[in-house]
């Protein structure tokens, strides 16, 4: 119950704003961040009460909804989805408000739709039925169309469709694959599917069956991760959404797909898995070459880019390539790498986001070259800034670098090659960074920007807690991979 | 099953009699007093229609074959009879607010689709290839006038005029095809057929293949016409386009469902129950056309800026999702046709109300009216919002559910090419609809004043908005519903 309380509280939230008179604006952002307030308390809570020391679901509850075809209401979490959990429910308050003063037309609709997202989020994360798991895959959708499309910039329409488009491509090879499993399963409840795929002799633990299915899963994953070369809406809808909205694609949308991988792709299809994964034949070096590719090409691009939020979109899909990477590797590092990096990405790239929101507020645009010397103007805010690029460059002593070295450490074991070529990648990460932060913070101070204001106290209250956690978690990482440790160990065990 | 005779029949066959009665009422009491638009004669159809309602009820699924074989009344026909009729009496509400019809002929407009419903009822029910033809001709004729019932619209007689030349054409050939089965096998009963096919061809009778293929194509050619399946469906968009959009609603979704019934009960209980030709795959070629309607309704869906185009295209899309339920010839396969003709009736008829709405109101029927709707009229905006989203096929909408059962079932029997297109169909069909989303939400209007309508649209609205939502977070009971209709249909 404690899980279904959090899930719908937003949703409770939302009916509430829709009925809160049409001129109470304010009133209604106030409302909007109490009722994402509420889930992040729960989380705390459940941060707190999370049995570390297991790996199997917790905070269980299962009721069926559809009798007919044994769909079940099942929800629960493991140590990787309370993890998520936790980074969505941080994200909720923060990007209610990142958007305080930025959204002025249809301010209730827009808290509204986000409210809608966040059920669909933290629901997605929890369900453990794969019919609810598709329905709240698809709920994030609508949403998120209207978000970008109402409320983005110049390009918004294209680029609202762009995304819907490609997320429903894969989400229906998704849903032939979940029809198919289901066939095969005779249920829909995740847990026990797994069980049965690793049953010898079981139709679902068929090889050519799990293959194919995989690569259904997978497509379905990848577009949402993204995986070049399914990557090309990301740029676009970034770039148009507005800044709270680009924080949750970031921060939670892009996990979604890592997320799905390590739920099904990796526990209940293993035979498809070490197809592509195990280092020989013609598809064993498959996933690790995406993520080698997502890597080096997304550095490539980003290290090209003019626009500001340009830049952080494609060292977005640079980084989820660290967690392709160590997902390939199979073995415990590579695992516990990737899901650090899946949080870390998280916490970091919602910074980044909020923080060219921070200076487009000001300036209306986003020209890296267009600035210049605001270090001396801005001194507080270069100073985040600083810190979200140190830690997303991989500085040792912030997240970042923990999580890619994890991966890095895992993916060495098993694709050599690969590994030492993805380090390109993390050179030219430190390349376009430092060379953003020079262009923008150093140098002679932009005449045109004599006058720009400092970051308000509101923004600040944004950023510092995530600014917290990447510290934090620089120096202690133990604090979010005590959670999921054994979840991984669990994972990993059938593999030998 | 009991064979009934004609005197025994007629108690179970009241429905259709009260049909009669109450179009022939509708004639009469037009021809007394007209000086109201229409408004008594449109209460008195619907009162017929709901006495007809009460009657296949309180008749129901008497499982007796009547008329000596020509009609059958089993529950499948009674679950078919009830669409027909719900959909009769929405469009009847759709045409009383309807500006667009000329108030003094509405009399005989509203006694042909008392007509067209009775055409419809035997087309559900009918076991006899004679009466097939028959009932298919009766709602034809009818439907030719009601789409060109706009006298003072080209754009309407040019519907009806392409309406009758392709009807005439489809029914000569399914009329040829009928004669050559009779002529091949001494009998029109459905089952008989299959029975006398099936023995001449176990007495090693393979030189009459050719000619039973054939004749099939030829029958096959009348369903197909009646339900727009490629390459039949060519009349649909000019007619969907020109006619009164109250008939286009009511063409798209009872013509349709009653030419589904009929092609199951001629599929199932006559040429595919018994393997008539085994060289044939009737499953590959009922695919391909299935697959070929959703494609080509789709792609041509895309570039339409008429809403009312738009849809047609887009209900020859659902044509083809579904006949996929139909190509396996299973029980599950029906079930999901069954099911999704139920969502359907809600969705497509709630997206061809609110076009009726905008039609009348802002007197708009391409896309650009839509602009700025939310701000004008947020009720209409957000469940014209629903309704599209609901029949591409998101969830949680119940159109995401009709479609899953489909592709359930299209799985189960491991036909996965079929299953990818027809899920690629979907992501195609997101973008046309879309397009009205984006009009309606994205785009501004140039004239910001609020659309008002009244109390009885907004209802009706509702009415189609609450069970595409519910329907796609809690289905059992149309799903047991439409279960139970399956009847005895499979043998």
């Amino acid at each position: 119950m404690f899980l279904s309380l959090m899930i719908f509280i937003p949703l409770l939230g939302m009916v509430v704003v829709l009925l809160l008179p049409r001129d109470q604006e304010e009133l209604a952002r106030r409302v909007t961040l109490g009722f994402t307030l509420i889930p992040l308390l729960l989380a705390v809570v459940l941060f707190m009460q999370y049995d570390r020391s297991a790996s199997d679901l917790q905070f269980d509850f299962d009721t069926v909804w559809i009798k007919a075809f044994d769909i079940h209401y099942h929800i629960g979490i493991n140590g990787i989805s309370v993890t998520l959990l936790l980074l969505t429910a941080l994200l909720g308050p923060i990007c209610v408000l990142a958007s305080w003063r930025n959204i002025e037309k249809g301010v209730k609709a827009y808290l509204a739709l986000f409210l809608l997202l966040e059920t669909g989020m933290i629901g997605f994360f929890c369900a453990q039925d794969l019919f609810l798991f598709y329905v709240f895959f698809e709920v994030t959708l609508l949403p998120m169309y209207f978000l970008i499309g109402i409320w983005g910039g110049p390009r918004r329409e294209y680029a609202a469709i762009k995304f819907f488009l490609y997320t429903l491509f894969g989400g229906v090879l998704m849903l032939i694959a979940i029809i198919a499993v289901y066939i095969k399963g005779g249920t829909f409840d995740i847990p026990t599917l797994i069980d049965l795929a690793s049953r010898e002799g079981h139709p679902l633990a068929d090889r050519t069956f799990q293959i194919w299915a995989f690569l259904g899963f997978f497509i379905g994953f990848a577009v949402k991760v993204p995986i070049f070369p399914f990557h090309t809406w990301l740029p676009d809808a970034h770039v148009e959404a507005p800044t709270a909205i680009s924080v949750i694609l970031a921060g939670i949308l892009l996990k979604m797909g890592t997320y799905g991988l390590v739920l099904i792709n990796f526990a209940m299809l293993p035979k498809g898995m070490e197809l592509f994964c195990n280092g020989e034949g013609r598809w064993g070096n498959a996933f690790a070459v995406l993520g080698f590719v997502n890597i080096v090409y997304g550095s490539l691009c980003a290290l090209a880019q003019k626009d500001f939020k340009k830049l952080v979109a494609y060292s977005s899909i640079a980084h989820m390539g660290f967690v392709i990477l160590g997902l390939a590797a199979r073995n415990e590092s590579g695992m516990n790498g990737a899901i650090l990096q899946m949080f870390n990405h998280g916490v970091i790239s919602a910074m980044l986001f909020l923080l060219v929101g921070v200076v487009y507020d000001r300036a209306h645009h986003r020209e890296i070259g267009g600035f210049g010397g605001l270090g001396s103007r801005m001194p507080i805010y270069t100073g985040i800034t600083t810190v979200a690029f140190m830690a997303s460059l991989g500085l040792p002593g912030l997240s970042g670098f923990v999580g890619e070295a994890l991966s890095l450490l895992g993916a060495y074991d098993k694709f050599p090659k690969l590994t030492i070529l993805s380090t390109i990648g993390i050179v030219i990460g430190a390349a376009y960074f430092l060379w953003t932060l020079q262009r923008v913070f150093l140098g002679q101070l932009n005449p045109k920007y004599a006058d720009m204001p400092e970051i308000n106290r509101r923004e600040i209250v944004t950023l510092v807690p995530l600014g917290i956690l990447t510290i934090v978690l620089g120096i202690w990482p133990s604090f979010a991979m005590d959670m999921f440790n054994e979840a991984v160990k669990g994972l990993i065990a059938p593999l030998g | 099953m009991d064979t009934l005779n004609n005197v025994q029949s007629i108690r179970y066959f009241i429905p259709e009699l009260i049909l009669v009665a109450f179009a022939a009422g509708v004639i009469i009491y037009d021809l007394i007093g007209r000086q109201e638009g229409g408004r008594r004669a449109a209460h008195l159809s619907l009162a017929g229609l709901a006495a007809a309602l009460i009657a296949v009820l309180l008749v129901g699924a008497a499982d007796r074959s009547l008329f000596l074989g020509m009609v059958q009344l089993d529950s499948f026909a009674v679950f078919f009879k009830v669409i027909i009729l719900i959909t009769t009496a929405v469009t009847i509400l759709f045409s009383m607010g309807s500006e667009e019809l000329d108030p003094r002929t509405k009399g005989e407009y509203y006694a042909l689709l008392l007509a067209v419903t009775l055409g419809m009822f035997l087309m559900a029910s009918s076991t006899h290839l004679l009466m097939i033809y028959l009932s298919i001709e009766t709602v034809s004729l009818a439907s030719y006038i009601l789409a060109g019932f706009l006298t003072h619209s080209p754009r309407s007689s040019e519907a009806a005029f392409k309406y009758i030349i392709y009807g005439a054409v489809a029914s000569g050939t399914m009329l040829f095809g009928i004669s050559l089965i009779f002529g091949l096998t001494g009998t029109g009963d459905v089952v008989q057929v299959s029975n006398v096919l099936a023995e001449l061809f176990s007495s090693g009778g393979g030189d009459y293949q050719l000619a039973v293929l054939v004749s099939i194509i030829f029958v096959l050619a009348g369903v197909g016409y009646k339900i727009a399946s490629v390459p039949f469906h060519m009349w649909s968009p000019d007619v969907y386009e020109g006619a009164p959009i109250p008939i286009t609603a009511f063409l798209s979704v009872a013509s349709k469902s009653a030419g589904f019934a009929l092609f199951i009960r001629l599929f199932y209980s006559g040429f595919g129950s018994a393997n008539v030709i085994e060289s044939v795959d009737w499953s590959l070629l009922l695919a391909v056309v299935a697959a070929l309607t959703m494609t080509v309704g789709n792609l041509a869906a895309l570039p339409q800026q008429n809403v009312k185009r738009l849809l047609a295209y887009s209900s020859i899309a659902h044509g083809g999702y579904v006949l996929m339920g139909g190509v396996l010839l299973t029980a599950e396969g029906v079930h999901a046709i069954l099911f999704y003709l139920i969502i359907y009736l809600f969705m497509n008829l709630g997206a061809f109300f609110v076009v009726i709405l905008i039609a009348e109101r802002i007197g708009s029927e391409t896309i650009d009216g839509y602009r700025g709707l939310v701000t004008r009229a947020p009720l209409v905006a957000i469940s014209m919002g629903i309704f599209l989203f609901s029949l591409t096929g998101i969830p949680p909408l119940s159109g995401f559910i009709g479609k899953w059962l489909l592709f359930k079932a299209v799985l189960t029997e491991e036909f996965y090419w079929l299953a990818i297109v027809g899920l690629l169909n979907s992501v195609v069909s997101l973008y046309y609809y879309v397009r009205i989303v984006k009009a309606m939400f994205l785009d501004s209007s140039d004239e910001p004043n609020p659309v008002s309508f009244s109390i009885g649209s907004r209802a009706l609205l509702v009415v189609f908005v609450v069970p595409t939502i519910i329907l796609g977070l809690y289905w059992t009971p149309v799903y047991q519903l439409s279960k139970a209709s399956l009847g005895k249909i499979l043998g």
